[in-house]
């Protein structure tokens, strides 16, 4: 499946958030995510799952003023 | 005792520091020890392909034991605010959120309609929000209707360590918010510039490029720390009234060869 992953086409085998979070290699990390620009909590990862053309943006803590 | 709190939790310092910009995490955690303060303000960005930085930072951080404060720096319009701030909820698990609606890409002036939008939509989600906004009285009425509880006006540009532009717009919300929490949020370049904005009567300051880009951040930071406990006693302890004309402090009185 294509997906636009922060910015980036990406293809994947993924169908759940969870498991696109394994295959790019964020399961150890604390992330944020979305979804065509609304949010998929932590809780809902598992049960959201991806089609072709999302738009996922994962983001993780950075330095900020 | 001197307590500050916001949203009902007592912070321990009255300087809030940013955590961009620094030369070297070893740097960053020094400044941040030294600074004293007691929240931090961080962002959610993109990691970089393969890239490790965002956990590394957050180990750094966490390690710190501080109080976070997510950022929507960068957000242009209060859908992407409002988007951003239950991102950063979910990851950061608080409540809290430092919310910026960026009106022009070059001053970094805040949007004041679409935070005023964005802030409602969050206070209403639950958010406890510490709007970064102008002077403007009207604008803070605002903010403070929609369910604000502090207030965060810019002392100068971000990033330009002016110091405090219009101390007559800051020294009238001060006087007009007797009981809102103010932070002075930007622009400030050196420690006088903290100082200034405690005599007048804000609760805290929160910087960030005045000590990361300073020649010793570590130490900058502790020059902040002591000009914010100094300000903070000036304005405690009551200034004296300034005089036009000179006068004596020596008694006149026994004065010889008169």
């Amino acid at each position: 499946m294509r997906l636009i992953v922060n910015g980036n086409e990406t293809n994947v085998s993924a169908e759940t958030f969870a498991e696109l979070l394994l295959e790019l290699g964020y399961e150890d990390m604390p992330v944020a995510t979305a979804v065509n620009m609304s949010v998929v909590r932590k809780k809902d990862r598992d049960i959201v799952r991806l089609k072709e053309g999302d738009r996922v943006e994962i983001l993780v803590p950075m330095q900020g003023g | 005792m001197d307590p500050l709190q916001f949203y009902g939790v007592t912070v321990a310092s009255r300087l809030l520091l940013g955590t961009a910009q620094y030369p070297s995490p070893a740097i960053l955690a020094d400044a941040i020890t030294r600074s004293e303060a007691d929240i931090l303000t961080v962002s959610l960005r993109r990691e970089s392909t393969g890239g490790s930085g965002g956990r590394d930072f957050w180990k750094l951080i966490s390690a710190m034991g501080k109080k976070i404060l997510p950022n929507t720096a960068g957000c242009h319009s209060a859908k992407e605010a409002i988007t951003t701030a239950e991102m950063a909820r979910d990851v950061f698990d608080t409540p809290w959120i430092k919310l910026e609606v960026i009106g022009n890409a070059d001053t970094l002036q805040p949007d004041v309609f679409g935070l005023v939008e964005a802030a409602r939509e969050l206070c209403a989600q639950g958010f406890q929000v510490f709007p970064y906004t102008t002077d403007d009285l009207i604008v803070a009425e605002k903010l403070l209707s929609v369910g604000c509880e502090v207030l965060m006006p810019w002392g100068a540009p971000i990033g330009s360590g002016k110091g405090l532009n219009n101390r007559f717009a800051l020294k009238a919300m001060r006087a007009h918010f007797p009981n809102v929490p103010l932070v002075v949020d930007a622009g400030l370049g050196v420690p006088s510039h903290a100082a200034d904005a405690m005599e007048l009567g804000y609760d805290a300051v929160l910087l960030n490029t005045a000590v990361a880009k300073a020649g010793d951040p570590a130490a900058m930071a502790e020059g902040f720390a002591l000009a914010v406990k100094a300000g903070r006693l000036a304005y405690r302890a009551g200034a004296m009234e300034a005089r036009d004309m000179a006068v004596p402090s020596t008694p006149v009185f026994g004065q010889p060869f008169v």
